[in-house]
């Protein structure tokens, strides 16, 4: 195997994106859309911190990585007090079922 | 291959594998307990990258936080009484062709994009110069962030909250 560069931490964090994707797409439990989501801000902060350290840009990366999760956890908790209010409305947290609004 | 190589690998198989169960089981807090191992394995990738700080708030806000969070959400929003707490699924196989042409599509551009990489010399801890830089450079985002927490506080408390009637 070659030694392990700027490109192994990227297709890692690809992968991360894709089966966040994946589980955001294929889910109905708006829980595990949530999942999903904490997924992929997984990935976006592994990508900042690679580039922040192969790319000689010093600590910044680092920062903003710091600052999406802070941002991940406000996401979190707003996103878990919605769910809570749907479970009461609806008895269900089944996202494909929620369609009220069309009717 | 060096121990670096060796110890990347072991945190690389972590991460993917949990975040694989965490998409594909039917069990709701099977998929909980796996991202738990999904953050770990995280944490340990940011190590590997001279961020020790980052690892160590990864380890704090989203295993200590988030995920404690979404197993509450989980336990609040099921009957508790079912031994097996179950997840439907929708559209599975367009949305696995799909996410391979991404996947494919993000892998292809991340491994064939010659990167300009220049090894810079990360300090050995992280955590001053992160001090510094929050409160010189970054001191606005700092304090709207602050604010930014403040807000959900009260919204998620207000949000959630049962009504009195």
């Amino acid at each position: 195997m070659i030694q392990v560069g700027l490109t192994h931490f990227l297709v890692i964090s690809s992968i991360l994106f894709s089966l966040g994707i994946y589980g955001i797409i294929t889910r109905k439990n708006a829980v595990m859309v949530l999942m999903g989501i904490e997924l992929i801000l997984n990935s976006a902060n592994i990508n900042f911190v690679a580039f922040s350290k192969f790319g000689n840009l010093g600590i910044n990366g680092q920062i903003v990585a710091l600052f999406v999760i802070i941002l991940a956890a406000a996401e979190a908790a707003i996103a878990l007090a919605i769910v809570l209010n749907i479970y009461k409305t609806f008895t269900n947290v089944n996202v494909d079922e929620i369609d009220h609004l069309k009717d | 291959m060096t121990f670096y190589d060796i110890i990347f690998y072991l945190f690389a198989i972590i991460t993917v594998v949990s975040a694989f169960i965490v998409v594909t089981t039917r069990n709701v807090i099977y998929s909980g307990f796996s991202l738990l191992f999904t953050f770990f394995g995280v944490a340990g990738i940011y190590v590997l990258l001279g961020a020790d700080f980052l690892a160590i708030v990864q380890i704090m806000v989203y295993v200590g936080g988030i995920l404690i969070l979404i197993l509450f959400g989980v336990m609040l929003t099921n009957k508790i009484t079912d031994v097996d707490i179950r997840t439907g699924t929708v559209h599975l196989l367009p949305a696995a062709i799909g996410v391979g042409i991404l996947f494919g599509a993000l892998t292809s551009v991340m491994v064939w994009t010659d990167w300009k990489t220049s090894p810079a010399e990360i300090p050995v801890t992280t955590t001053y110069s992160i001090g510094r830089e929050l409160l010189t450079n970054y001191v606005l985002i700092f304090e709207l962030l602050g604010l930014l927490l403040l807000v959900v506080l009260i919204g998620a408390a207000s949000i959630a909250r049962r009504d009195k009637e």
